[in-house]
C-alpha cells in the first residue's frame, strides 16, 4: 500500500501522532471527574430521590410524628436534625463508592479504561472518592430545605456556617473512603450481604439519633458508638448547629474525623491498588 | 534455561524450553533491528509469578517488536500471552525483567507508557453510561487530546469503523462485532504508537473478522505498531509480520510465519484417524509410529473428533510412501487406520511440532 505523505487517504485509519499533546495527569483526573459529573447530571432527579428518601422519612417519623404524638420530647428535632445531615453525608458517600466500584471492577469492567488512562492508579481511587463526596455533600445540603419544610425550622447559626460546611465535607469524604474499602476488599459475590451487614450498624451507632454524651447509662453502647467515625461527624454538627444539646467538643470531633479519614483512605488506597493490579485472589 | 548470545546486539537465542522436547532451528529469533526502523516494544527476561502460584506464568521471555510491525503472539490459553500483554499495558506488575513500550519503561513510568499505547481488550469494557461517540470523546479527553482534535477524530473514526449512523446508541444495543469496532476506534482516539489487541477475533462472525483484518492492515500502513494475541493459526499467519509462539510461559519460536513453516522443509505430514481395537492404547500406537524409519515425530492431537484417535505424523520425504508402513504399525498395535490425509506443514504444524500438542 502506498502512503501519500501529506494527505492521508480518505477512509484510512489515522496513524500515531508525531508529538504527544501538552498534558498533565491532573487533566486526566479532571476529565474523569467531568465524565462522572456528566453522567450524574443527566440523572440528577433520580439521584436526588435516591439520597433524600431515607433521611426524609427518618426526619418525618422521628422529628415530626413522634414529637407531635408526644412520644418524643419537644426539641428532639434539635438533636435529630444535625445527626441526619451527618447520616446523609456519610451514607451517600459510602453508597456512591462501594457498589459502583464492585460493579466496575467485576461486572462491567468499565474501570479498565480509566486504569489505562495516563494518571497514577491511586489517582483513579482519589477521583472516585472526590466524586462520591461531591454527591454526599449535595445529599447533605438538600437536607436543609427538607428540614425547613418538615420541621418548620432547623437549628442554624450563621457564625458556625463555614465550620458546618467543613464538617459536612469531612463526613462525605469519610463515607466515601469507607465505600472505597468495602468496594475493593469485599468479593463481588458477597457485596450485597456485606453492605446490608455494614450499613445498618453504621446508621444506628453513628450518634445521629441521640447525643453521644447522654449515653452514660448505656456504657457499652457509648463505647460502641465511639468506635464509629460517623459519631464525630454527628456530634461535630450538633455542637456547631445546636450547641445547647450535649455534644462532644467540636475540636475533638474535627481531630478524630480527620484522623479516621486518613486511616480509612490509606486502607482503601491499598485495597484499590491491589484490586487494580489484579492481586486479589 | 540456556541462552546463547545471538549477535552483538544482545538478542537472545530462543530455547525451546524443557516442555518442547525437540530442538528448534537456531535462527528463530529476530534479526537485530535495522537502524532506521526502531524498536516499538522491547521485552527482556520478563518473569511473572502470581502470588501462591506453584510455577512462573512467564519464565524469562525476551523479544523485540519493530516499529510499524504487526506482531502476533500465538499460544494456547494459559500460555502466558495475556500476562505478557498485561505487563506491557501496565496492568500487571512483572516479578522480574524489563519491558519497554515506545521506549518507555512500563514499570518505572506506567503513566508515560499509557500515553503511548492503546488497548483493545478481550471483553467489553465500554462505558455503558455513555453513547458510542461519547465513549470515544471521553477516552480522548482522559488522554489530553484537545477538544477540537477529538471531535474531528471521533467523527473520522466512527465513519471508518462503520458506526457513523449509530453514534448516539448505547454500547448495550450493539452486536459483538460492533462492540469490538467501537473498542478499536476508542483505542485509536489518542493515536497510540503501539496498539495491543487481545484475542480480537474471538466470537466474531467471518465478516467481522475480515473487517478486523482489513483494519489491522490499514493500521500497519499508517505506521502504528500492532501487537496481537491469538490462538487462531489462520489469523496469526494472515496478519502478522512475525509470530512468537509461546507456551508454558516460555518463548518457543519467533520468526515470520513463512520462515517458521519453511523451518520444517523436507517434512510432510500425515493426519491419521485411528479406531481403537481390543488391547490397543494411544500411547503404544504413538510410540510405534514414532519408531518407524523416517518418522520425525508423532503427536496425539488433543481433540479426538468422534470415536477414534487422531495422530499427526511428521515425516521426512514423500508422505505417500509412509501410508503402508503407518497402517501396518497401527494394525500390529491393535488399532485400525480409518482415514489418512497427507499435507504440507502449516503454522499449526509448527506449533504442534514445538509444543507436542494441538492448540485447542
Amino acid at each position: 500500500m502506498t502512503v501519500i505523505a501529506e494527505e492521508p487517504a480518505a477512509g484510512a485509519v489515522p496513524g500515531p501522532m508525531d508529538e504527544l499533546p501538552k498534558w498533565g495527569p491532573w487533566m486526566t483526573g479532571l476529565a474523569i471527574l467531568r465524565r462522572d459529573l456528566f453522567v450524574t447530571g443527566r440523572e440528577f432527579p433520580v439521584f436526588l430521590a435516591q439520597v433524600i428518601l431515607q433521611p426524609l422519612f427518618l426526619l418525618f417519623v422521628f422529628g415530626k410524628v413522634l414529637t407531635e404524638l408526644g412520644y418524643a420530647r419537644p426539641g428532639y428535632e434539635q438533636v435529630l436534625f444535625p445527626g441526619l445531615v451527618a447520616l446523609a453525608a456519610v451514607l451517600t458517600g459510602l453508597q456512591s463508592t462501594a457498589l459502583p466500584l464492585v460493579i466496575e471492577f467485576s461486572y462491567s469492567n468499565e474501570i479498565e479504561d480509566r486504569l489505562l488512562a495516563p494518571l497514577p492508579t491511586g489517582a483513579v481511587a482519589v477521583e472516585k472518592v472526590v466524586f462520591a463526596a461531591m454527591r454526599a455533600c449535595v445529599a447533605a445540603a438538600v437536607m436543609f430545605p427538607v428540614g425547613v419544610w418538615i420541621l418548620g425550622s432547623i437549628p442554624w447559626q450563621a457564625s458556625t456556617g463555614p465550620a458546618v460546611v467543613a464538617m459536612i465535607v469531612l463526613g462525605s469524604l469519610i463515607g466515601a473512603a469507607m465505600g472505597l474499602i468495602l468496594g475493593t476488599y469485599v468479593p463481588p459475590n458477597r457485596i450485597s450481604v456485606t453492605l446490608t451487614l455494614a450499613i445498618t450498624p453504621l446508621i444506628f451507632t453513628g450518634s445521629s439519633q441521640y447525643p453521644w454524651p447522654s449515653l452514660g447509662t448505656l456504657r457499652w453502647f457509648q463505647v460502641l458508638s465511639a468506635l464509629n467515625p460517623m459519631t464525630y461527624v454527628s456530634e461535630g454538627l450538633r455542637g456547631l448547629m445546636a450547641p445547647e444539646v450535649p455534644h462532644i467538643q467540636t475540636w475533638i470531633c474535627f481531630v478524630v474525623a480527620v484522623g479516621s479519614l486518613t486511616i480509612l483512605m490509606a486502607i482503601g488506597m491499598i485495597g484499590f491498588n491491589r484490586r487494580a493490579m489484579g492481586e486479589f485472589g | 534455561m540456556t541462552a546463547a548470545p545471538h549477535d552483538g546486539t544482545g538478542e537472545r537465542l530462543v530455547d525451546p524450553g524443557p516442555g518442547a522436547g525437540r530442538a528448534v532451528s537456531p535462527d528463530l529469533d529476530a534479526p537485530a533491528m535495522d537502524a532506521s526502523g526502531g524498536v516499538a516494544v522491547e521485552v527482556a527476561d520478563l518473569v511473572k509469578r502470581y502470588p501462591k502460584a506453584p510455577v512462573d506464568s512467564l519464565a524469562g521471555v525476551s523479544f523485540r517488536v519493530r516499529r510499524g510491525e504487526v506482531f502476533g503472539f500465538l499460544g494456547p490459553n494459559g500460555a502466558g500471552k495475556t500476562t505478557t500483554i498485561g505487563i506491557l499495558t501496565t496492568r500487571i506488575r512483572p516479578t522480574g525483567g524489563r519491558a519497554l513500550v515506545a521506549g518507555v519503561d512500563v514499570v518505572a513510568d506506567p503513566v508515560g507508557a499509557r500515553r503511548r499505547l492503546g488497548v483493545v481488550p478481550q471483553i467489553n469494557n465500554l462505558d455503558r453510561s455513555l453513547s458510542v461517540r461519547q465513549n470515544l470523546l471521553f477516552h480522548a479527553s482522559y488522554h489530553g487530546v484537545p477538544a477540537a482534535v477529538r471531535n474531528q477524530r471521533a467523527d473520522a473514526l466512527l465513519e471508518q469503523f462503520g458506526l457513523g449512523d449509530r453514534h448516539n446508541g448505547r454500547p448495550d444495543d450493539f452486536s459483538g462485532g460492533q462492540i469490538q469496532r467501537m473498542m478499536i476506534a476508542r483505542a485509536l482516539m489518542h493515536s497510540p504508537a503501539v496498539l495491543f489487541l487481545d484475542e480480537p477475533s474471538t466470537g466474531l462472525d467471518p465478516a467481522a473478522r475480515l473487517f478486523l483484518w482489513e483494519k489491522v492492515a490499514e493500521l500497519k500502513a499508517s505506521g502504528t505498531t500492532v501487537v496481537i494475541t491469538t490462538h487462531d493459526m489462520d489469523e496469526a499467519a494472515a496478519l502478522s509480520d512475525r509470530v512468537a509462539i509461546i507456551d508454558h510461559g516460555t518463548l518457543l519460536a519467533l520468526d515470520t510465519p513463512e520462515a517458521l513453516v519453511k523451518g520444517m522443509t523436507g517434512e510432510r505430514t500425515l493426519d491419521c484417524t485411528v479406531e481403537s481395537g481390543p488391547g490397543a492404547s494411544a500411547t503404544a500406537i504413538g510410540e510405534r509410529l514414532a519408531a518407524l524409519a523416517g518418522v520425525i515425530q508423532s503427536d496425539l492431537l488433543d481433540d479426538p473428533s468422534g470415536a477414534g484417535w487422531r495422530f499427526r505424523i511428521f515425516v521426512e520425504g514423500e508422505a505417500a510412501a509412509f501410508v503402508a508402513p503407518v497402517a501396518q504399525a497401527i494394525s500390529t498395535s491393535g488399532g485400525k487406520l480409518l482415514d489418512v490425509r497427507l499435507g504440507e506443514p502449516n503454522l499449526e504444524d509448527v506449533f504442534i511440532h514445538l509444543t507436542g500438542r494441538a492448540l485447542r
